[in-house]
């Protein structure tokens, strides 16, 4: 008698790609909007970033009804907490709220990859790159989703120190200017989206910096 | 005569047919620094006196947003008032989620009434002892209420609350008609010149009093201190022409006090 398995799951991957860099004054987060199902395209418009708090943006891939949920329930918590203490959540505190969100359903996770950018209280770019249950850690770049393994050890070869004996982990800034981080981003989702199917359309990058929240778009293969 | 043998407990009901707590709980927001509020047919002005215990303290806060299109003064206990507007903005917050959309101010109110009402049907309970004047804007247009602790809540075109808000009220009686086609600024100097009714003679000014709007096109904030002072120094001047209108409203003030003695229970208003 073999157990029997689900003929059913409660999750679905609409695939995707998301990338963040934090630089001395400014975050750069991008996302691509095509939203996929198995080998189908649902939209090639679908936005997976969403503003959190005033200098505080996410960027999730994976299943993205559970991402909408999880979007609303910070939100939510960010209202409670903007009654509380009368100003807007910083982006380390989202930080752990995410985690801990994330966290509190780790029998039944959020099937969402996240990535949280912004500004830290002292004006300076951090990214948070979490795992579907709430484990997560400040970094000066990060990658998710579905273009992640081709993303990745690009933004290793252009922004990875030599060694951490060098420059700590703390100090994981990058030395590039808005301008060259947004190139990089550009640069990256083109690659991604020769080889990654789920990858493509068009790329939402939104940057962070002292003046406020900005938004560009550029288009990528369609194919 | 019999007052005291069936004011113990809120669940005992007086030979004359009243719920003694209940209406003690009416006392305490009497007893609250007054709050008004006055609505237009897109704008509501709400606005309290803020009392401090001492100079060395600050006062307390009675005037808290609730939502975006929600916001709500309060009179009496402002520990009760506390706790009340949490449940409020809980429930707007649990709306929105559900629904997308922002709570109707009506169903609030229904919703906080009802609250109040537990609170007069249980005997390890006590009514809350805080009146809250509700100001919010959904799509039937801008509304304003007034919760009591007895678990009744009534719409009013202007009304005021707490310590010496008769004079408030007469001089809202005497305006309010003009209210519904009133400017959002109108509105505010007529608030300011309610608030200034109640000081009975003490100078009106940003320190002592908070004003907060909410209207269409805009969320609910409280006015900081400078446009408030600003408002006031702007018709201070065609204010002390107005002097001695003061007097008579004092003589209205006292009349508060003894409606309680009355043989018509409060909660029938």
């Amino acid at each position: 008698m073999t157990k029997q398995q689900a003929n059913w799951s409660p999750y679905d991957n609409n695939g995707g790609s998301c990338v963040a860099i934090a630089g001395a004054d400014y975050c750069v987060i991008a996302a691509d909007t095509r939203m996929s199902t198995g080998y189908n395209i649902l939209t090639r418009e679908y936005s997976k970033i969403c503003k959190l708090a005033d200098k505080c943006v996410m960027a999730s891939s994976g299943f993205q009804a559970d991402v909408k949920a999880l979007q609303k329930q910070l939100a939510a918590r960010h209202l409670i907490y903007q009654h509380q203490h009368n100003k807007q959540m910083s982006c380390p505190a989202m930080a752990q709220l995410l985690s801990n969100t994330l966290y509190y359903k780790r029998f039944f996770p959020y099937y969402s990859f996240n990535v949280l950018g912004g500004l830290d209280n002292e004006g300076k770019g951090c990214v948070f790159t979490y795992d579907a249950v709430g484990s997560y850690e400040k970094v000066g770049y990060s990658s998710q989703g579905s273009g992640s393994t081709l993303i990745t050890p690009f933004l290793d070869n252009q922004l990875k120190s030599p060694s951490p004996l060098l420059l700590s982990v703390q100090d994981a800034v990058t030395p590039l200017v808005e301008a060259e981080a947004i190139d990089l981003v550009k640069t990256v989702f083109a690659s991604a989206s020769e080889r990654d199917i789920y990858t493509g359309d068009k790329i939402e990058i939104v940057v962070v910096n002292a003046t406020g929240i900005r938004r560009e778009y550029m288009e990528l293969r369609k194919d | 005569m019999f007052r005291n043998q069936y004011d113990t407990d809120v669940t005992t009901w007086s030979p004359a047919g009243r719920l003694f707590q209940v209406e003690y709980a009416m006392e305490a927001v009497k007893q609250g620094s007054a709050a008004i509020g006055l609505r237009s047919k897109t704008h509501i002005v709400l606005g309290c006196v803020n009392k401090a215990n001492s100079e060395l303290s600050s006062h307390q806060k009675k005037i808290f947003k609730v939502d975006d299109h929600i916001g709500v003064a309060i009179a009496g206990l402002t520990a009760d008032g506390r706790v009340l507007s949490r449940y409020m903005r809980n429930e707007c917050i649990n709306y929105s989620f559900t629904y997308e959309s922002p709570l109707p101010v009506g169903r609030l109110v229904v919703q906080l009434a009802d609250k109040a009402q537990v609170c007069t049907q249980r005997s390890w309970k006590r009514p809350y002892g805080v009146g809250l004047l509700v100001a919010g804007l959904d799509e039937s247009g801008a509304h304003l209420y007034y919760n009591c602790p007895s678990g009744n809540y009534f719409e009013y075109q202007a009304f005021a609350i707490g310590s010496r808000s008769q004079a408030a009220k007469t001089y809202l009686e005497r305006r309010f008609e003009n209210f519904a086609d009133s400017s959002r600024d109108d509105l505010v100097k007529d608030a300011l010149m309610a608030i200034r009714e109640t000081l009975q003679g003490e100078t009106l000014k940003s320190s002592i009093c908070t004003v907060a709007v909410v209207g269409v096109g805009e969320p609910f904030h409280i006015l900081d201190l400078e446009t408030v002072q600003q408002m006031i120094d702007a018709f201070e001047i065609v204010g002390e022409q107005e002097g001695p209108a003061a007097e008579p409203d004092a003589a209205a003030a006292a009349d508060q006090g003894g409606s309680t003695e009355e043989g018509v229970a409060p909660m029938d208003i």
